[in-house]
């Protein structure tokens, strides 16, 4: 266990490295940012030159990569264009983005797996009919419309929340927000438990137990859910680094500050500090996620063994 | 939810009582009054005066600055501030007294002193301020801010000099009679010293001489400001104060409005143009702003270089149904443009409707009659750059093609080509590298004619993006400069206009407006011709 933990921590290294060094040179290839930086006019060259010179830009690539990740590990993540430091928008942008992604994985495992159980052990039946088809319904609706719906009933017409995040963004204002963000992922959650909980409802060991004489509750939940939530796992693993990145659109809608607002405005002003500082951030938390993922799997199914 | 929602309320409004009544305690903030909340976006640069370079910047710098002038809200016309008098006599070297019994929020004085740290601070190239360029006219610059990366010699400019606790001189390189009324634009504001002590913190919190002063500011999500209670001005602010609340998305801004959860918003977007009236009824404002929208040309590629290309432009310019477009795609928020300024300057400031004449009219037969004469569209078609990411640019620019493939009748006749973001359209544009008419939009940073000319037409000017060139023009500007007298000043400038026109250097499509929705607190919601609210004026009930 100990041994293979470390060689996937050793895996990681090159990972990491390949994706950052991608995304730097993706962010570069997109252009000198200095020129967005006047307006609608010149940037008189001799301060652009100096603009450049202090964003390290009038470097080679290579160059610029290499000072760049040599301070990461110092903990320095370098400077926005609008002068506030990169680890500065993390420390307020993460705290909200990890609320929202909690709060979309906990609606994820609670309403999705659980819908799962119920539709797996009555399938055919009107209910599972009828998640099937809302399923569906929340699969093919993009998210923004999804989100500014709800967000004009709830918001507007019914006045039950606020339309938009404060900037705290406490627990509460981040449900609404959290739903809309899990939606589909919750669909596909619901549909991977259901597939799997019907498979397993007749294999053998769900037979055995129920021919021991366990009581119903005990052979859904320890030995049929148990054994059917290897994909559930592998799927919600895979899905925290995403609703950490992807959450861009929902919290545009939610004027939420978090990860995907930052992302956002660094892409459109080119701020190759803000962009690959964030997205690094996001490789770590997808390898992490990845990893935990992995071990899960020995947890859950006893005959997996990591030597 | 909502009882939680509305125990919250209650604890903020608490909250802010008390964060009032503390700050009255140590500076000077005032509770009388309430304080409304307001949209925003996030500065791009860092909120120095010489540094700001954007719209959202300068709304809170035109909160918490007074300059020596003060453009007036209504009529744009520059009045007298913290100046007492503006003297000249050669129209090249002033004598500027500044007003006694100014402070700054944090109590220092005004003096004269205050102008010229904050001038040299701007015009230095070790500061990297943005707006620089502003300081250009005045002597010494070229040792400050040396242009083409030479070595900065000198560290103020030999042109500023304190003669008194109140006042300074000025002395510009060239004759410039209009130079009094810039010196209303945000670059021109005065500094504190805290501002120089202690850099990093007053950025963190800006202290200025304005109706306002910082009371909180969260970089990226909120500012915070309230109403100086010894504020020494003739404007003093009729509302508490002013919470700035920054959105990603102007429409989440919209919708909050609609919840009761904001009470103005400065962008309608697009989007809700249809609804608008329905949703806030008279509660919206649409008003001319000095905002400008041409297609520029490259006139470094020979195509559009060689005589008779002007017959091309002027008829590409009769192809565009400016009318149809504003009416259906902006719902009246532009107006077509039939000159090169704004009606923001008024008749006297040089603003004339109708200077463009016929070629600003949509008239297909004469607009395909003078393509043809000037030898047709260079390879058969045009192709509009404009960037995607901001401003909703994508609708009207395939309005604009459309209108002309109808006028031409040719379905090929134009192409629209985006450009992902801003930055990358700029670099494009300044590496030469359009091929054909770019999106131009041309945001006055004060109501002179000459502010809609000089820097987009003027021989090198800073954007000429299209690196136009006309000795007959640059000859009328520098007569305009230097002279003495207002009215002819301004006569001169259109004449310069009407050789812009006479060559189609760029066409013109609409003046843009300003857009305000306010909730039903608040009342005498104005805009100024910057398109930013009149925040002091607001009444909150």
């Amino acid at each position: 266990m100990g041994r293979y933990v470390v060689q996937r921590l050793l895996q990681m290294i090159p990972v990491f490295v390949g994706a950052t060094l991608l995304i730097f040179l993706m962010v570069n290839v997109m252009g000198d940012p200095v020129a967005g930086l006047c307006g609608e006019r010149r940037c008189d060259p001799a301060t652009a030159g100096r603009l450049r010179q202090e964003f390290g830009l009038d470097r080679p690539v290579w160059q610029q990569y290499l000072t760049y990740m040599g301070n990461v590990f110092t903990g320095d993540f370098g400077t926005a264009f609008n002068g506030q430091e990169v680890t500065e928008l993390m420390s307020t942008a993460f705290p909200v983005t990890i609320r929202l992604t909690l709060i979309a994985i906990v609606f994820e495992v609670v309403v999705g797996v659980t819908l799962g159980v119920v539709t797996g052990l009555r399938r055919g039946r009107p209910v599972d009919t009828g998640v099937l088809l809302f399923t569906l319904v929340v699969i093919s609706v993009p998210t923004f419309v999804t989100g500014l719906l709800l967000q004009l009933l709830l918001g507007v017409k019914w006045d039950w929340i606020r339309p938009s995040v404060s900037t705290e963004a406490p627990f509460a204002e981040l449900l609404l927000p959290g739903l809309v963000l899990a939606s589909v992922s919750l669909a596909y959650v619901t549909r991977l438990t259901r597939t799997s909980i019907a498979e397993n409802r007749r294999s053998d060991y769900v037979r055995t137990a129920v021919a021991k004489g366990l009581p119903r509750r005990r052979v859904v939940v320890r030995h049929l859910l148990r054994n059917s939530l290897i994909p559930v796992v592998t799927f919600i693993g895979a899905d925290i680094g995403f609703l950490m990145g992807g959450a861009i659109v929902t919290e545009r809608i939610f004027n939420i500050h978090g990860v995907g607002y930052q992302l956002y405005q660094g892409i459109l002003r080119q701020s190759t500090q803000t962009v690959v500082g964030f997205v690094t951030v996001l490789v770590l938390v997808f390898l992490v996620a990845n990893l935990v993922v992995d071990l899960l799997y020995a947890v859950l199914d006893p005959r997996i063994r990591y030597a | 939810m909502r009882g939680a929602t509305h125990a919250r309320w209650a604890v903020c409004a608490v909250a802010v009582a008390l964060a009032a009544t503390a700050c009255g305690g140590e500076s000077s903030a005032d509770d009388a009054g309430a304080v409304l909340s307001a949209s925003w976006g996030d500065p791009q640069n860092p909120l120095e005066p010489a540094n700001t370079n954007e719209v959202q910047g300068g709304k809170v710098l035109d909160m918490i600055f007074r300059g020596l002038k003060r453009y007036d809200p209504v009529t744009g016309e520059a009045k007298d501030m913290l100046a007492e008098r503006i003297e000249t006599s050669d129209s090249q070297n002033f004598t500027i007294t500044v007003k006694d019994g100014w402070t700054f929020s944090n109590g220092e004085k005004v003096t004269a002193r205050s102008f010229v740290d904050a001038w040299n601070y701007g015009a230095s190239l070790r500061n990297n301020q943005r707006n620089a360029y502003f300081f250009g006219y005045i002597e010494g610059y070229d040792e400050v801010h040396p242009e083409d990366g030479g070595k900065q010699t000198a560290d103020t400019l030999s042109g500023l000099k304190v003669t008194g606790d109140r006042t300074f001189t000025v002395a510009l390189t060239q004759k410039f009679s209009t130079f009094p009324d810039t010196l209303g634009y945000n670059a021109f504001a005065p500094l504190p010293r805290a501002f120089f002590d202690d850099h990093d913190a007053w950025v963190k919190k800006p202290i200025g001489n304005g109706p306002y002063l910082v009371d909180s500011y969260t970089r990226g999500s909120q500012m915070s400001l309230r109403t100086r209670s010894d504020y020494p001005g003739p404007d003093k602010a009729r509302n508490g104060g002013v919470d700035l609340k920054v959105y990603t998305d102007s429409n989440t801004a919209y919708t909050d409005l609609m919840a009761g959860n904001l009470d103005l918003v400065d962008d309608v977007p697009a989007a809700q143009l249809k609804n608008v009236k329905s949703d806030l009824g008279d509660r919206y404002l649409n008003t001319p702003a000095g905002i400008l929208q041409t297609l520029a040309f490259p006139y470094y590629d020979d195509a559009w270089n060689r005589p008779g290309a002007e017959k091309v432009r002027k008829g590409l310019s009769m192809a565009i149904d400016r009318e149809q477009i504003t009416d259906t795609l902006f719902h009246r928020t532009r107006t077509p443009a039939t000159d090169w300024t704004s009606p923001v300057l008024g008749e006297d400031g040089g603003y004339q409707a109708g200077l463009c004449g016929e070629f600003c009219e949509y008239d297909p037969d004469e607009a395909k009659k003078l393509i043809r004469e000037g030898g047709g569209l260079p390879g058969g078609k045009v192709t509009i750059t404009y960037n995607a990411d901001t401003g909703s640019h994508r609708a009207w620019v395939d309005a604009v093609c459309n209108s002309i493939n109808n006028a031409l009748d040719d379905e090929r006749a134009c192409v629209a080509a985006p450009v992902g973001t801003f930055a990358d359209y700029r670099n494009r544009i300044t590496g030469r590298k359009m091929s054909g008419p770019f999106r131009a939009g041309w945001q006055m940073d004060y109501p002179l004619i000459q502010n809609f000319l000089q820097p987009l037409y003027y021989t090198g000017a800073s954007s000429n993006d299209g690196k136009w060139s006309d000795e007959r023009f640059d000859d009328l500007v520098d007569q305009a400069n230097r002279e003495t007298d207002p009215a002819k000043a301004v006569g001169l400038f259109q004449q310069a206009e009407k050789v812009v026109r006479d060559n189609m250097a760029a066409i013109p499509l609409w003046y843009q407006n300003g857009s305000a929705g306010w909730s039903e607190r608040l009342s005498d919601v104005k805009l100024n011709p910057f398109s930013v609210p009149v925040y002091d004026q607001i009444k909150v009930s």
